[in-house]
C-alpha cells in the first residue's frame, strides 16, 4: 500500500467491451492502474472481473477496446504477449500441474536448459532467489497435489515472477486460503508493491480491500460503476456500490425454536486418504429448527465428516441417525433418499457436472422422478419449467436454464448448487463452506435462505472456517479440533476470543 | 535341456516384445500430450505393409522400415488433424484409422503384388540384420537369447531415449504438461496443438516402426494375419505400464514371455490345445487390463478435447 506513483501509469485500459453471445460481459470499462499500487476490483459474481483481466493477460480478445502497458499500445493476442510485456496472471482456478514439482511448475514454459535437457539445479537455485527475495516460502521437489492450497498459491506467485512480471494480476487470491493464509498474502502483497510491483486484486472480502489496496474500481453487470480511493470509502459504502442497494452483514433472525433431534452423530471415527484417523470419536446432535455451526482451523477432520455424512467416504466406526435412522454405510444416493441435502465444499469437483446445463445440474439428483421422468424417458419440458423457476428464484446470471454451467461465473455455479439442494425441502441441510468466493450481496442472499430453512422448522449443519460467518448464522457452535468436539458455545454473545482458543487446542475453562 | 528351454523361452520373449515396445512407445508418446491413439493397431498393420513392400523393391529391409515409418507419421498427422484441429472425438478417430490402415494396405498390396493380399518375401539377406550373429558359438545359451535382429536391440535404445526426452529435457516437460492441464500449459505461453501434433506424429512413426519390425525383421513378407490385435496389445501394455516408456516395456516383455509360451508349448511334447494357447497373450491383456485399468491413473487430460480460446 501507498508505494504507488501517480505520474506513471502501468495498466491502462479504455473501452473495454467483451461479448459472448448475446451476453455483455464487460461494457465500455475504463481501468487506470498506477505503478506500484494496490488496485482491487469489486463486483457481484459474474460482474465481469475476470473476464477483463483475462482480457488483460491475453486470454481472452475483447470485441472493442484498447490495452495500454506503460503508456504503449499492446495488442494482447496470447498470454506470451501479456508475460512479453511484464504481466503475469493468478487464476481464480489454479493453474498448476499436479504431478509435477513445485519447480517443474514455476519453470514451464521457460525452462532452464542446456541444448534442450533440462537443468533443474540451476533452475531451483533460481527459483529459491525469488522465493527468499520475496518471502514467499515453498517446498522445491515437493509435488503440486501434497502441498497446501496457501503454498500452491505461493507457487502461483513466483511463476509469475519467474518470468519477470512487473503487473501482476491476482483473481480471488483469498477465496480459497485460510484466516492464517490470508494475513499471510497480505505480506507478500506489501513485500511486493515495497519493491516496485503493481497489483490489481480482485476479492469479494471489503476487509481486505481496506486492508491492501489503494484503489478500488467497482464493476456491475458488466459495466464501471466508479474508481474510488480506498481510504476515502467504508466497507458499507463500497457494499452498496457495487450491488447498487443497502446491504446489511449482520444475519437478522429471531431466537431459534430447537425441536426433535434430526441429526445424531455418535463416536464417529473416519480415517483420511492417507489412512491417518482424521475424525476420532465425535459426537453432536443438530435439532429441527436450529443451526449448528462448526467452527475450526482447516484440517482437523472437518471434510473427512462431511464425507462419512454423505456417504462418499466409509467411516471406521461409531453411529450417526437421520430422523432415528442409521444411514452409515448407505451410498450418497440412499443418504439423499433419508432427505439430507449437501452444499459441498468443492462446487466443481463435487457441486457440479460443469459439462451438463444449468438445467441437467438443477434435476441431477431428482431425474429418475415425476415430472422429470417417465418410463425411463426424460421429460425436457418439464426439466426446463422446473429449472427457469429456481434459476429466477435464486437470481442465477445469466438467468439461462440452458446454459453451460462451466461457463458460469463461481458465485452462480453456488447459487445453481444451493437451488438445487434447498429445493429438494430436506430434513437436513449440510452447508460447507457455502459462500466461499461469493460477493457480500450473494452471502447475504445464501444466509438468509439458511436461516429460511431453520424457520421452517428444519435441521442445518454449517461447516465454515470463517468465524464471522459461523458466529453470525448459527445458533450453536461447536469447535472441531483434532477430529473431536472440543467445546460448544451459544452463537448469540459469543466471544470470538474464546472460540478462537478453543480452535487452536486451548482449554474451554 | 533346461538351459536350453530357458534360452529359447527369453529369447522368443525378446523377438515378440520388440515389435509391440515400439508401438506402445508410440502410445506412450501420444497419452502423454494427451491424446488417446487407439489407431496404432491399424498404423502397424500399414506399418508391416509398407515395410515388406519397400523392402522388397529397395532390397533392403531398413528402407522399408524407415518408409513405414514415414507413413505411420503420416497416419499420425491424420489423427492429429481429426483429433486436434477438428475437435474429433480421439476414439471415434483411431477407430476411423484403424478401418483405413489395413484397407489400404490391402488396396496397395493387390496393386503392387498382381492382386495378391501378401507382399512377396525379401531375401534373407535383405531382411534386417542380425550384428551379433557369430559372436557366440551358434545355438549356445546367450546365442540362442542375445543374437537377434537390430530392430530388437533398437527397441531398447529407443525406450532410454523416448524416457530421456520426457523426463529429462524442456520438450518432455512441456509434452506432459500438455497431457495434464492443457489450459494451464496455454497460460504459460505454450502452444498446446503444436505439442501434440509432435506427439501425434512420433506415436504414428513408432507404430510404423512397431509393424515393419514384424514384417521384414521376425518375418520376411506381409501377410493379413500378420497383424492381428498386437496394436491393442501394445496400448494394453502402456496403460499396464502406467503410461511409462519403461513401465510398457517391462509390459511388453511379459506379453512377449505369453507369445514365447504359445510357440514353446507344442515343444515340450505336453498336449494343449493350439486354439486355446494362442489366446493366452489376448486372455492375458483382457485380466491385465481389469485388474490394473481402474488403478494406475493416465494423464488427466488424456482423451479430453481442448479447443483454443
Ligand atoms: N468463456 C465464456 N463463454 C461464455 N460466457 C462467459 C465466458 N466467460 C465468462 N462468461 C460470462 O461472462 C459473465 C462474467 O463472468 P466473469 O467470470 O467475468 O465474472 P466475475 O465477475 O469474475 O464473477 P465471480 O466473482 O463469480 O468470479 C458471466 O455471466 C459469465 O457466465
Ligand atoms: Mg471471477
Amino acid at each position: 500500500m501507498n508505494n504507488y506513483d501517480f505520474d506513471q501509469i502501468a495498466v491502462e485500459m479504455k473501452g473495454i467491451t467483451q461479448k459472448f453471445g448475446s451476453l455483455v460481459a464487460n461494457d465500455n470499462i475504463d481501468l487506470t492502474v498506477h505503478k506500484g499500487e494496490v488496485h482491487a476490483l469489486l463486483g457481484e459474481n459474474g460482474a465481469g472481473k475476470t473476464t477483463l483481466v483475462n482480457s488483460l493477460y491475453g486470454l481472452y480478445h475483447p470485441t472493442s477496446g484498447d490495452i495500454f502497458i506503460n503508456g504503449e499500445k499492446v495488442v494482447m493476442d496470447t498470454p506470451n504477449v501479456a508475460i512479453g510485456h511484464g504481466i503475469g496472471m493468478v487464476h481464480q482456478h489454479f493453474m498448476l500441474i499436479k504431478p509435477f514439482t513445485v519447480v517443474e511448475n514455476i519453470i514451464l514454459g521457460k525452462e532452464t536448459h542446456k541444448h534442450g535437457v533440462l537443468d533443474m539445479e540451476r533452475a531451483t537455485k533460481e527459483v529459491m532467489e525469488l522465493s527468499e527475495r520475496y518471502g514467499l516460502t515453498i517446498d522445491p521437489t515437493a509435488c503440486i497435489q501434497d502441498i497446501t492450497v496457501g503454498m500452491q498459491q505461493r507457487v502461483e506467485i513466483l511463476k509469475t515472477l519467474y518470468r519477470g512480471a512487473d503487473i501482476l494480476i491476482l483473481d480471488e487470491p483469498t477465496a480459497v486460503l485460510t484466516p492464517q493464509e490470508i494475513l499471510d498474502l497480505i505480506k507478500i502483497i506489501n513485500n511486493l508493491t515495497d519493491q516496485g510491483k503493481t497489483i490489481i486484486i480482485i476479492t469479494h472480502k471489503l476487509k481486505e480491500i481496506k486492508d491492501v489496496a489503494d484503489f478500488c474500481t467497482i464493476i456491475r453487470r458488466g459495466k464501471k460503476i466508479d474508481t474510488v480511493k480506498v481510504a476515502d470509502v467504508s466497507e458499507s459504502d463500497l457494499a452498496s456500490m457495487m450491488v447498487g442497494r443497502e446491504v446489511s452483514f449482520k444475519v437478522d433472525k429471531e431466537e431459534s425454536e430447537p425441536g426433535d433431534i434430526v441429526l445424531e452423530v455418535n463416536d464417529l471415527h473416519v480415517k483420511d486418504n492417507r489412512d491417518i484417523p482424521a475424525v476420532e470419536g465425535l459426537s453432536l446432535k443438530v435439532r429441527r429448527g436450529e443451526i449448528l455451526g462448526i467452527a475450526g482451523v482447516d484440517g482437523n477432520g472437518q471434510n473427512e465428516l462431511v464425507d462419512a455424512l454423505t456417504g462418499i467416504r466409509k467411516a471406521e466406526s461409531g453411529e450417526v441417525l437421520v430422523n432415528g435412522n442409521n444411514i452409515l454405510g448407505l451410498n450418497p444416493r440412499g443418504i439423499l433418499d433419508h432427505k439430507v441435502s449437501t452444499i459441498p465444499q468443492d462446487r466443481q469437483k463435487r457441486g457440479l457436472v460443469l459439462e451438463y446445463s444449468i438445467a441437467e445440474n438443477i434435476i441431477i439428483e431428482n431425474y429418475k422422478k415425476a415430472p422429470f421422468s417417465r418410463k425411463g424417458w426424460l421429460n425436457f419440458p418439464a426439466i426446463r419449467e422446473y429449472a427457469r423457476k429456481l434459476v429466477k428464484e435464486f437470481d442465477v446470471r445469466p438467468d439461462d436454464e440452458n446454459y453451460i454451467s462451466g461457463s458460469l461465473s463461481g458465485g452462480n455455479q453456488q447459487k445453481v448448487i444451493i437451488a438445487r439442494e434447498i429445493s429438494n425441502n430436506p430434513d437436513l441441510l449440510i452447508a460447507v463452506q457455502p459462500t466461499r468466493g461469493l460477493d457480500v450481496g450473494a452471502i447475504e442472499y445464501v444466509h438468509k435462505a439458511l436461516v429460511a430453512q431453520r424457520d421452517k422448522g428444519k435441521a442445518v449443519l454449517l461447516i465454515s472456517l470463517e468465524l464471522d460467518e459461523v458466529i453470525n448464522v448459527s445458533d450453536r457452535i461447536g469447535v472441531i479440533y483434532e477430529g473431536k468436539i472440543v467445546g460448544e458455545v451459544k452463537a448469540e454473545g459469543a466471544d470470538e476470543n474464546e472460540i478462537g482458543l478453543m480452535m487452536a487446542g486451548g482449554s474451554n475453562s | 535341456m533346461l538351459l536350453e528351454s530357458i534360452a529359447f523361452l527369453l529369447g522368443t520373449t525378446l523377438m515378440y516384445a520388440t515389435p509391440l515396445i515400439y508401438t506402445s512407445l508410440g502410445g506412450t508418446i501420444s497419452e502423454n500430450s494427451g491424446v488417446v491413439n487407439i489407431g496404432l493397431e491399424g498404423i502397424m498393420f500399414m506399418g508391416a505393409f509398407i515395410g515388406a513392400a519397400i523392402g522388397y523393391y529397395t532390397h533392403s529391409g531398413w528402407i522399408g522400415f524407415l518408409a513405414a515409418g514415414v507413413v505411420g507419421g503420416l497416419f499420425g498427422l491424420l489423427h492429429a488433424v481429426a483429433c486436434i484441429s477438428f475437435t474429433a472425438d480421439q476414439v471415434v478417430s483411431g477407430i476411423a484409422i484403424n478401418f483405413l490402415g489395413p484397407g489400404f494396405a490391402l488396396l496397395l498390396s493387390r496393386l503392387m503384388f498382381d492382386g495378391a493380399a501378401m507382399t512377396l518375401p525379401l531375401p534373407l539377406d535383405e531382411k534386417i540384420s542380425r550384428p551379433l550373429n557369430g559372436l557366440f558359438p551358434q545355438n549356445s545359451f546367450f546365442d540362442v537369447i542375445l543374437n537377434r535382429y537390430s530392430t530388437v536391440y533398437l527397441a531398447f535404445f529407443l525406450v532410454l531415449v523416448v524416457w530421456f526426452v520426457l523426463y529429462k529435457t524442456k520438450l518432455g516437460l512441456r509434452i506432459r504438461s500438455v497431457g495434464e492441464h492443457p489450459e494451464a500449459a496455454a497460460t504459460l505461453g505454450i502452444d498446446v496443438y503444436k505439442i501434440r501434433y509432435m506427439s501425434v506424429i512420433a506415436s504414428g512413426v513408432f507404430a510404423g516402426f512397431g509393424g515393419a519390425a514384424v514384417s521384414v525383421a521376425i518375418v520376411s513378407q506381409f501377410r493379413i494375419t500378420l497383424i492381428s490385435g498386437q496394436g491393442f496389445i501394445a496400448l494394453a501394455a502402456m496403460i499396464f505400464g502406467k503410461w511409462k516408456p519403461q513401465g510398457a516395456m517391462w509390459a511388453c516383455l511379459l506379453f512377449g514371455f505369453a507369445q514365447a509360451i504359445v510357440v514353446f508349448m507344442p515343444r515340450t511334447g505336453i498336449e494343449v490345445s493350439s486354439q486355446l494357447l494362442s489366446m493366452l497373450p489376448y486372455i492375458l491383456t483382457l485380466i491385465l487390463l481389469v485388474v490394473f485399468v481402474g488403478k494406475s491413473v493416465a494423464p488427466s487430460a488424456d482423451g479430453k478435447i481442448y479447443e483454443k480460446n
